[in-house]
């Protein structure tokens, strides 16, 4: 053979497992972003998360009930066996991570030496790094399920002290971390307190609603809650979760299953009810963003509304266009789990849902079905204006973020 | 065509892998019995990184002879990197996904000269 031999390098990292550097993870997002260029771009992850448990010793002292505040303590130090104080949901039910397979949704136990800020603020950074994203919407993880809650007021002790210690303790530690503020949606009076309590903070930039809930979305007693939303100027957000309680995910045997179905059902149901209630005719500035569903679900229920609709129009008087044009004119939606698997459908979606101006990139990592921004920046159909839009414009125009980035003038 | 130099067959004990950089090009090499097999360290799904996941056997399965399933097993004759990206699996020797022809992974050629594992780019 007529050939040079050369010697081959180790790689320095050889097996990605927990203990794996975030930046290591994701060296091939950061190397995608710099050979395709889109690195200096204004990018705005709109969905990543942390998991806020393994800070729970902390965000309890932030519980404003003093007694409860304390039981949170002393269980916090003493209990062993149990999952952490005061949550709920199915906590050995979460495979994810599909048997070890996909490590980082499992545990990021990586060393962090940095002791200026907290670990998460560390971790962040180094995700927004790797996935070269400007700014990052931080999410917590397991408070997705508070809205099932079997204390209505546990939902507003742990979301009052999850919002404080979050505020406080992890968003002034990197201006490129923002947040939508977790409502107890399922105690309006104490949501609408929240809302007035951080309307003014230019790190939360809107208000989020968990979508694993029974309590419907278009009940009179909401009502004040969305004004005052409407009133601040910031989005409020329908954030995607599963239930394999619930009866008709119960008789799925596969957490794929479950999940494909769960993250979509939630929020099938309750965009049916905030369309033809009229929610947007009674609040037309107030500005809706769906999470973390994915996409196709979008084209499925415009065309399944619309045809109803049509023949049952004395059923949702307030409405004066079709359910579909609600959809796209007055709803904002993030990208992730784009279902990529049919390209003409995906491109039929984003024209469905005027995705140039109401799509939004999310990444939602760490979680095991997170998208990079490539995701976006390689779709063939897309012009560049629009992969920009999609990646960042259009995140900053309605959350109303520097279009430069959080550091420039 | 370059020949590079990963090691000497007896560095790699069965069922093992080696993630290696020629220049900015990133090869997983797996040792399978006597056989080699490379790949290009680049998921086909997102890009992950999919030679530095873990190596699982392939998941069947276990049905009878009348369709009633008793669970799953796994084949050890069949082992599949894992990209830990996003869980995406491919055989070890062909380089493809169990659930579709739409992907594989990208192929290296790979030899074995006198007790040493080159691959050729």
């Amino acid at each position: 053979m007529d050939a040079d031999i050369t010697k081959a390098e180790d790689h320095p990292v050889q097996s990605i497992d927990t203990h794996t550097d975030t930046r290591d993870y994701l060296a091939h997002s950061r190397r995608d972003a710099e050979r395709k260029g889109y690195v200096d771009w204004l990018i705005v992850d709109v969905d990543a998360h942390h998991v806020e448990s393994v800070s729970w010793a902390e965000v309890t002292e932030y519980i404003e009930d003093p007694v409860v505040r304390h039981q949170a303590t002393m269980y916090q130090k003493e209990r062993v066996g149990a999952p952490p104080y005061g949550l709920n949901g199915d906590l050995g039910l979460r495979y994810q991570d599909v048997g070890g397979r996909i490590p980082h949704q499992s545990s990021q136990r990586e060393k962090v030496e940095e002791t200026d800020v907290h670990r998460d603020v560390v971790l962040t950074r180094r995700a927004m790094h790797g996935l070269a994203v400007n700014y990052m919407v931080l999410f917590p993880t397991p408070m997705l399920f508070l809205g099932m809650h079997p204390q209505t007021e546990m939902e507003v002790f742990l979301c009052q002290a999850y919002n404080r210690w979050l505020t406080e303790r992890i968003l002034p530690g990197e201006p490129g971390i923002v947040t939508l503020v977790v409502l107890p949606f399922n105690t309006p009076d104490e949501a609408l307190k929240m809302v007035e309590q951080h309307a003014d903070n230019p790190n939360v930039i809107g208000f989020c609603v968990t979508s694993t809930r029974y309590k419907p979305v278009h009940a009179n007693e909401y009502m004040k809650l969305y004004r005052a939303i409407e009133e601040s100027g910031k989005p409020i957000a329908f954030h995607a979760g599963y239930h394999w309680q619930d009866p008709s995910l119960a008789t799925c045997n596969t957490f794929l299953g479950m999940h494909s179905l769960g993250f979509t059902w939630c929020n099938i149901v309750h965009m049916t009810n905030w369309i033809l209630n009229g929610i947007p005719e009674r609040f037309p500035k107030l500005k809706t963003l769906w999470v973390e569903s994915g996409l196709a679900w979008v084209p499925f229920l415009m065309q399944r509304l619309d045809d109803q609709y049509l023949m049952r129009q004395s059923e949702a008087p307030l409405l004066k266009k079709m359910p579909s044009d609600y959809m796209r004119e007055n709803c904002w939606y993030t990208c992730q789990p784009m279902e990529k698997s049919n390209m003409r459908a995906l491109e039929c979606t984003f024209e469905m849902i005027n995705a140039e101006s109401q799509l939004l990139y999310s990444s939602d990592w760490p979680h095991f079905d997170f998208d990079t921004p490539s995701v976006i920046h390689d779709l063939p159909f897309l012009n560049e204006q629009s992969k920009r839009n999609i990646l960042g414009l259009n995140a900053a125009k309605i959350f109303g973020l520097n279009p430069k980035g959080p550091k420039a003038g | 065509m370059q020949m590079i130099r990963v090691g000497a067959v007896e560095e790699f004990e069965d069922r093992s892998k080696r993630v290696v950089t020629v220049g900015n090009a990133e090869i997983g090499v797996f040792r399978l019995g006597d056989d080699f097999h490379a790949w290009r360290n680049v998921c086909p799904h997102q890009g992950g990184p999919v030679c530095q996941g873990r190596l699982y056997p392939l998941v069947r399965e276990n049905l009878d002879d009348q369709m009633k399933s008793h669970g799953r097993l796994y084949d050890e004759d069949k082992l599949n990197i894992v990209c830990p990206w996003h869980g995406l699996e491919f055989d070890i020797r062909t380089g493809k996904h169990p659930g579709t022809s739409e992907l594989a992974l990208d192929p290296v050629t790979v030899q074995v000269e006198a007790g040493d594992i080159y691959v050729l780019l």
